[in-house]
C-alpha cells in the first residue's frame, strides 16, 4: 500500500475539510431533475394553448382553485413550523404541525380529486377530449402524483416519530423531506399560474 | 457440563480461499446479485455493456449483408427495419450509457480517494434497472408478435418519430417495449448520475479542491449534470407516447390538432445532449490516457475543464440541428446553426490540448495510447464532418443520408468506442491484476482500424450521391453499389478486430504476469492501492496536494504542488 | 436519365446556392484537416519514445502556456465567425427567395409510400412524377417551381438533390420548397425521412421539360380520356368498376373516385408503378394486379384476389388511361 504522507498537506497547509452534505446534494440533484421533467410538460401545455380543435377550452371549464392552492401553500408554512418546533426540541409541536401539512395536503389532492370527476363527468373532458385535455391532466397529473409520494412520505415520517424510531439526530433527514414538499410546492405555483391564470385568458384560433 | 477441555488434536481451519470453497460458483453470483461494490458493479455495467454490444453488433452485420449489393433478399423489409431500430437502440442505451457509468462506478471513488459511492444501494439499483430495461428491449421479439408486420421488435427507429409511433401506424405492441425499455433506462441513469454528482461533491478525499480532481472525475460530473437535465425530457416523451397509445391523448396525434414536430423537439432536446454525455466520457478517459503516456501532465487543466462545462451548457441549446428539414424559419434555422458551430469551438480547443500534452513529451506506444492516438485523428474527422452538417444549407443535402450515418459512426466508434478500448486497456491491470497483451492488442488495433475506416468513410461518398437512410435495399445504377459493397466488407476486418480484442482479454487474465500497484508509472489515487483493490479501496484515506499525487510521492524533489 | 443524383452536381438555383457555400466549406474543413492531422502526424513521430535511455528521464513538466491556448482559441473563433456569416446567408438565400408571379405551383402530398403530385392551377393530378419546364438564366425569364408539401399520415421527405436541399412534408403542416432547374432530363429523388415498411420504395422521379414540352405535357394530362378501344379494355372497364377498386382509386369523368390511393386517370404518362418499384408495363401491371405484395411487400393495396381474366381485362383497361 503507498504511503502518502510525502503528499499530504502539512502543517502549514491548515485547511478545513468541510464538504457539502451528501443527502443535501443528493435532493438539490433531484429537484433539478423533476423541474426538467416538469418543464417539459409546461412547455407541451404552453404549445398547445389556443390550438384546440374542440370544445371545451380552458376558460370554459377551469376556475382558479382558491382554497386548494391557499391550503398547498399554507403547507410549506405549516411543515416550516414544525421544523422549528424540532429544532427547539419540541415533539409534540413537531407532530401537530407536521399532521396539519399533511392534512392541508390531502385536502389539495382532494380538491384536485373533485375537481377531475366534475371535468369528466360534467365537463365532458378526458385526456382524448382535445390537446387542452391531454396537456391539462398529463401537467396537473404529474404534479398530483408528486404530491402523493410527498403526502407517503410524509405520513411515514409522522408514524416512525409517533413510534419513536427516528433518532434524535436526523433532523437532517426531515429537513430533505420539507424540501422535497417545498418544491411540490413551488411547481404548484408555476401550474396553476400557467393553466388557471394564463391559459384561460388565451383566444382559440 | 465442563466447557475446560481443550481439544488437543483441535487443528485450525485453512483460511477459505476465493473460489475454492464449495459452492464457488453460487457464492459469486449471489455476490454478484447482492452487491454494492461500486467496482463490481462498474465491471458488471462494462460486461453488460460488451454483451450488448455483440448482440447488436451482429444486427449491423446482418445489414450490411442486405446492403452489400442492390435489390438484395437477405433480409426482409420488416426485419430490415427492426435491425436498424434495435441496433440503434441498443448501441446508445444498452451499450455507450452502461458502459461509460460503468467506467464512471469504478473509477471515481477511486479517483477521489472515496470508498465507494455516496449511495452503494442505489448504485445497485441503478444497475439492475439498467439491465431489466435491456432484457425487455430485447425480449420484444419473442414476447410481441403480432399480426403480420405488426408484432415483434420495435421497427421505428431508435428515434421513433411521431406520427409513425402512433396507435394507427405502429399496431401491435412492438413500440411500446422501446418506449418501456428507454423509460426504465432513463430512471438508471438518473439515479447513477445523482450518485455521481454527490459522490464527486460531498466525498473527495482532503486536500482534493474541485481545481485537483482528475480531469476523468471533472468530465464525468459534468456529464452527470447533463444525464439529470437531459434524460427527463426522454421520459416525458415516453409518457406522453405511452398516454397517446393507450389513454388516447392527442400530443402527437395531428388529426386532433397534435403536432409531430413537437416529438422532434422534445426527443432531439434530450437526444443532442445524449450524444455529449456520450462522448465526453470518451473525453474522460483520453485525457487520463494521453498524459500518462506522453509522461507529461495534461496541457491546460484550467481550460479543458472550462471547454467542458462550455460543451455541456452549449449542447442544451443546438438540438434543432437535427431539425433543419422540417420547415423552420430561417432565423430558426440561422440560431440552430450558430449553437452548433460555436460548440466545435470549446470540442476543437481540447484536440489541441491534447495533441499539446503529446509535444514535448516520451510517447509510449502501449495499448491505450495507441487507440487515443486513433481516438484523436478519428475524432478530428467526426468533428470536422459535424461542422460541416451544422451549415443547415449543406444539411438541407447531408441530414437523413448516409453523410449522417458516417458523421456520427466516426464520432461514436472512431471516438467513443476507441477511448473504451483504451480505457479498458489502461484500467485492466487495475481492475483483474493482469497486463493484457500487447502483441494481440496490436493485432486488434490494426485490423479494426482497417475494417472501421474500410466500411465508414465510403458512406461519406454514397451520402454525397444522394443515398438516404434506413432504406432495406436501393436500386441499382444509382451510383451507390460500390460504395455499399466496401462498406459491408469492412465489416469482416471488425468482425476479426472484435475477435482479437475478446481473446486478448481472456488470454490475459490467465496467462499474462501480474501488474501490481502501477504498472503504467500513473499519477492518480487508483494506482495508489492494489490490483485489484480491495473491497474498501484504501487502507488509509489518502491526503492530497496537487493534481497529480502519485506524480509528488514519485518525485519528492519536483512536486506538481510547487508550480500549479 | 440522371440516375446519379449527385448533389456536388447542381443543377437548379437553389441547389447551386447551397453547393457554392458547400465547396467553402469543405475547403475550409479539408484545410483545418490537413492541419491537425500534420501536427499529430509530426508529434507522433517527433516524441516518441525511443529507446531504453530515454526512459531515464521524464521530459520537462509542462501545465499550459496562456499564449499557445489564446492562439488555438481565437483561430477557431474567427474561422466559426466565417462560416457563421456563410451559412446565415445561404439559409436566407435559400428559405426566403422570393417567387415570381408565373411560379408553376405544385402541391405534393406524402403518403405511405407514393407521392400524390397536383397542380392546383391546371386541375391536374398525378402520383411519383414531377413534370416542370426548365427555367432561364435570364432574370426576367425566370420560371421557378413552388412546392407546397404536405402529408396524409407520417413524416416523409421531400430530396432530389440535383435539384434542391430535401424539405419534410409532415401531417398538420404544410412546408414549402422550391426548384429552378437549368437542364432537362429526368431526376432521381427518394423519401428521405423514415416512414414505416416500404420507406426504402418510395422513389420518386422530377422530368424536366422544354418550356413547350411542358405545354405539350400538360395539354395531354388535361385531354378526356379516350374511350377503349378493345372489347378486352371494355371488359376491364367494367370489371374495374365492379370490383371495389373506386374505393381507392380516382379516374376522372368516371364513378371512380376514391382519394386513399393514387390517381389513375393519366396512369400510362407515369414511367414506372409502385413510386418506382417496377418500370411501367403490361407485364408488371398484370403482375401488381395478380398481387401488389408480390412487388412491394407491405404496400397498403391488399391483394385484391382478382380471377386472371378479370387481371387482364383490368390491365387491358388501365393501359388505355393516358
Amino acid at each position: 500500500m503507498t504511503d502518502m504522507s510525502a503528499a499530504t498537506t502539512t502543517a502549514a497547509d491548515p485547511i478545513e475539510w468541510k464538504l457539502p452534505s451528501t443527502r443535501k446534494v443528493a435532493v438539490i440533484s433531484l429537484i433539478l431533475t423533476e423541474s426538467s421533467l416538469f418543464t417539459i410538460f409546461l412547455v407541451a401545455y404552453l404549445f398547445y394553448m389556443g390550438k384546440n380543435l374542440n370544445h371545451p377550452y380552458p376558460a370554459d371549464v377551469l376556475k382558479f382553485p382558491v382554497l386548494a392552492t391557499a391550503a398547498l401553500l399554507s403547507s410549506s408554512f405549516s411543515i416550516v413550523f414544525s421544523e422549528m418546533a424540532l429544532h427547539r426540541g419540541s415533539k409534540a409541536w413537531f407532530h401537530i404541525w407536521w399532521a396539519i401539512t399533511i392534512a392541508l395536503g390531502s385536502y389539495f389532492l382532494w380538491f384536485t380529486g373533485t375537481e377531475w370527476h366534475n371535468l369528466i363527468f360534467h365537463d365532458h373532458l378526458t385526456i382524448s377530449t382535445n390537446v387542452f385535455g391531454s396537456t391539462f391532466y398529463s401537467l396537473v397529473g404529474l404534479h398530483a402524483s408528486h404530491v402523493i409520494i410527498g403526502l407517503f412520505l410524509l405520513s411515514l415520517i409522522l408514524i416512525l416519530s409517533l413510534l419513536g424510531k427516528i433518532p434524535k439526530d436526523h433532523t437532517e433527514h426531515i429537513e430533505m423531506i420539507s424540501w422535497y414538499w417545498h418544491f411540490v410546492d413551488a411547481i404548484w405555483v408555476v401550474v396553476v399560474t400557467v393553466v388557471y391564470v394564463i391559459s384561460t385568458g388565451v383566444p382559440n384560433v | 457440563m465442563n466447557t475446560d477441555i481443550v481439544d488437543e488434536n483441535f487443528q485450525m481451519p485453512e483460511p477459505e480461499r476465493i473460489g475454492q470453497e464449495r459452492g464457488a460458483l453460487t457464492r459469486i453470483a449471489q455476490e454478484m446479485v447482492f452487491t454494492v461494490d461500486h467496482k463490481i458493479l462498474g465491471l458488471m455495467y462494462i460486461a453488460s455493456g460488451l454483451i450488448f454490444f455483440v448482440v447488436s453488433g451482429l444486427m449491423a452485420v446482418a445489414i450490411r449483408v442486405q446492403l452489400a449489393v442492390p435489390g438484395n433478399h437477405a433480409v426482409p423489409p420488416d426485419v430490415f427495419n427492426r435491425l436498424f431500430t434495435m441496433h440503434g437502440t441498443a448501441m446508445v442505451f444498452l451499450v455507450g450509457m452502461p458502459i461509460i457509468f460503468g467506467f464512471a462506478n469504478y473509477l471515481v471513488p477511486l479517483m477521489i480517494g472515496a470508498r465507494d459511492m455516496a449511495f452503494p444501494r442505489m448504485n445497485a439499483f441503478g444497475f439492475w434497472v439498467f439491465f431489466f430495461s435491456g432484457v425487455l428491449l430485447y425480449f420484444s421479439y419473442l414476447g410481441a408478435p403480432g399480426l403480420y408486420a405488426a408484432g415483434s421488435a420495435p421497427d421505428v427507429g431508435w428515434f421513433a418519430y411521431s406520427p409513425l409511433t402512433g396507435r394507427a401506424f405502429s399496431r401491435g405492441h412492438s413500440t411500446d417495449y422501446w418506449t418501456l425499455s428507454l423509460l426504465l433506462g432513463g430512471i438508471g441513469s438518473m439515479a447513477t448520475s445523482i450518485n455521481i454528482i454527490v459522490t464527486t461533491v460531498c466525498m473527495r478525499c482532503k486536500g482534493m479542491t474541485l481545481g485537483r480532481m482528475p480531469l476523468f472525475v471533472w468530465l464525468f460530473l459534468v456529464v452527470a449534470l447533463m444525464v439529470i437535465i437531459a434524460l427527463p425530457p426522454l421520459s416525458a416523451c415516453q409518457i406522453m407516447l405511452t398516454l397517446d397509445r393507450y389513454c388516447g391523448a392527442r400530443f402527437f396525434d395531428t388529426q386532433a390538432g397534435g403536432s409531430a414536430v413537437l416529438w422532434q423537439h422534445f426527443f432531439w432536446i434530450f437526444g443532442h445532449p445524449e450524444v455529449y454525455i456520450l462522448i465526453l466520457p470518451g473525453f474522460a478517459i483520453a485525457s487520463e490516457v494521453i498524459p500518462v503516456f506522453s509522461r507529461k501532465p495534461i496541457f491546460g487543466y484550467p481550460v479543458m475543464v472550462a471547454a467542458s462545462v462550455m460543451i455541456a451548457f452549449i449542447s442544451l441549446g443546438v438540438w434543432a440541428h437535427h431539425m433543419f428539414t422540417v420547415g423552420m424559419s430561417s432565423l430558426g434555422n440561422t440560431f440552430f446553426a450558430i449553437s452548433t458551430l460555436l460548440v466545435a469551438i470549446p470540442t476543437g480547443i481540447k484536440i489541441f490540448n491534447w495533441i499539446g500534452t503529446m509535444y514535448g513529451g516520451k510517447l509510449r506506444f502501449e495499448l491505450p495510447m495507441l487507440f487515443c492516438i486513433g481516438f484523436l485523428f478519428q475524432f478530428l474527422i467526426a468533428g470536422l464532418t459535424g461542422v460541416m452538417l451544422a451549415i443547415a444549407s449543406f444539411d438541407w443535402q447531408l441530414n437523413d443520408s448516409y453523410f449522417v450515418v458516417a458523421h456520427f459512426h466516426y464520432v461514436l466508434i472512431g471516438g467513443l468506442l476507441y477511448t473504451i478500448f483504451a480505457g479498458i486497456y489502461y484500467w485492466y491491470p487495475k481492475a483483474l491484476g493482469k497486463m493484457p497483451n500487447w502483441k494481440l492488442g496490436l493485432w486488434h488495433f490494426i485490423v479494426f482500424t482497417i475494417g472501421f475506416h474500410v466500411t465508414f468513410f465510403p458512406q461519406h461518398i454514397s451520402g454525397f450521391l444522394g443515398m438516404p437512410r434506413r432504406i432495406y435495399t436501393y436500386e441499382a445504377g444509382r451510383g451507390w453499389d460500390l460504395w455499399n459493397l466496401i462498406s459491408s466488407i469492412g465489416v469482416i476486418f471488425q468482425i476479426v478486430g472484435i475477435l482479437f480484442f475478446v481473446v486478448n482479454l481472456i488470454y490475459s487474465y490467465i496467462w499474462e504476469k501480474d501488474a501490481g500497484d502501477d504498472p503504467w508509472d500513473a499519477w492518480s489515487l487508483e494506482w495508489a492501492t492494489t490490483s485489484p483493490p480491495p473491497p474498501y479501496n484504501f487502507e488509509t484515506i489518502p491526503e492530497v496536494r496537487s493534481r497529480r499525487p502519485l506524480w509528488d510521492l514519485k518525485h519528492p524533489e519536483d512536486p506538481d504542488w510547487k508550480f500549479e | 436519365m440522371r440516375q446519379v443524383s449527385d448533389m456536388f452536381e447542381p443543377l437548379s438555383r437553389p441547389a447551386e446556392m447551397i453547393h457554392q457555400s458547400a465547396l467553402l466549406v469543405l475547403l475550409i474543413t479539408a484545410g483545418i484537416f490537413v492541419v491537425v492531422t500534420a501536427m499529430l502526424v509530426y508529434v507522433v513521430w517527433k516524441f516518441r519514445h525511443r529507446g531504453a535511455e530515454d526512459k531515464l528521464q521524464e521530459p520537462p513538466q509542462i501545465y499550459g502556456s496562456s499564449h499557445i491556448e489564446l492562439a488555438w482559441t481565437v483561430i477557431p473563433i474567427l474561422i466559426t465567425f466565417v462560416l457563421i456569416l456563410v451559412t446565415s446567408r445561404t439559409i436566407g438565400e435559400v428559405q426566403n427567395a422570393p417567387m415570381p408571379k408565373n411560379a408553376i405551383q405544385v402541391k405534393l402530398i406524402g403518403h405511405q409510400w407514393w407521392w400524390e403530385v397536383r397542380y392546383p392551377e391546371e386541375g391536374i393530378v398525378t402520383a411519383n412524377e414531377i413534370h416542370v419546364p426548365v427555367s432561364s438564366r435570364a432574370v426576367e425569364r425566370r420560371l421557378p417551381t413552388a412546392i407546397l408539401l404536405e402529408s396524409a399520415d407520417v413524416i416523409h421527405s421531400f430530396w432530389v438533390p440535383q435539384l434542391t436541399g430535401k424539405t419534410d412534408l409532415i401531417p398538420n403542416r404544410t412546408n414549402k420548397t422550391w426548384i429552378e432547374p437549368f437542364a432537362t432530363g429526368t431526376f432521381f429523388g427518394s423519401c428521405a425521412a423514415f416512414c414505416g415498411l416500404q420507406h426504402a420504395n418510395m422513389l420518386l422521379r422530377v422530368i424536366l421539360h422544354e418550356p413547350e414540352d411542358y405545354q405539350r405535357w400538360l395539354a395531354k394530362m388535361k385531354a378526356s380520356a379516350k374511350a377503349p378501344a378493345s372489347p378486352l379494355a371494355e371488359q376491364g372497364r367494367k370489371d374495374f368498376f365492379a370490383n371495389s377498386c373506386v374505393n381507392c382509386h380516382q379516374i376522372d369523368g368516371t364513378i371512380a373516385k376514391g382519394g386513399f390511393g393514387p390517381n389513375l386517370t393519366k396512369l400510362m404518362t407515369r414511367q414506372t408503378l409502385g413510386a418506382g418499384v417496377a418500370p411501367l408495363n403490361q407485364k408488371n401491371l398484370s403482375e401488381w394486379l395478380r398481387d401488389p405484395q408480390k412487388l412491394k411487400v407491405g404496400c397498403l393495396m391488399p391483394d385484391m384476389k382478382l380471377q386472371a381474366s378479370q387481371i387482364d381485362s383490368i390491365t387491358a383497361y388501365l393501359m388505355t388511361l393516358e
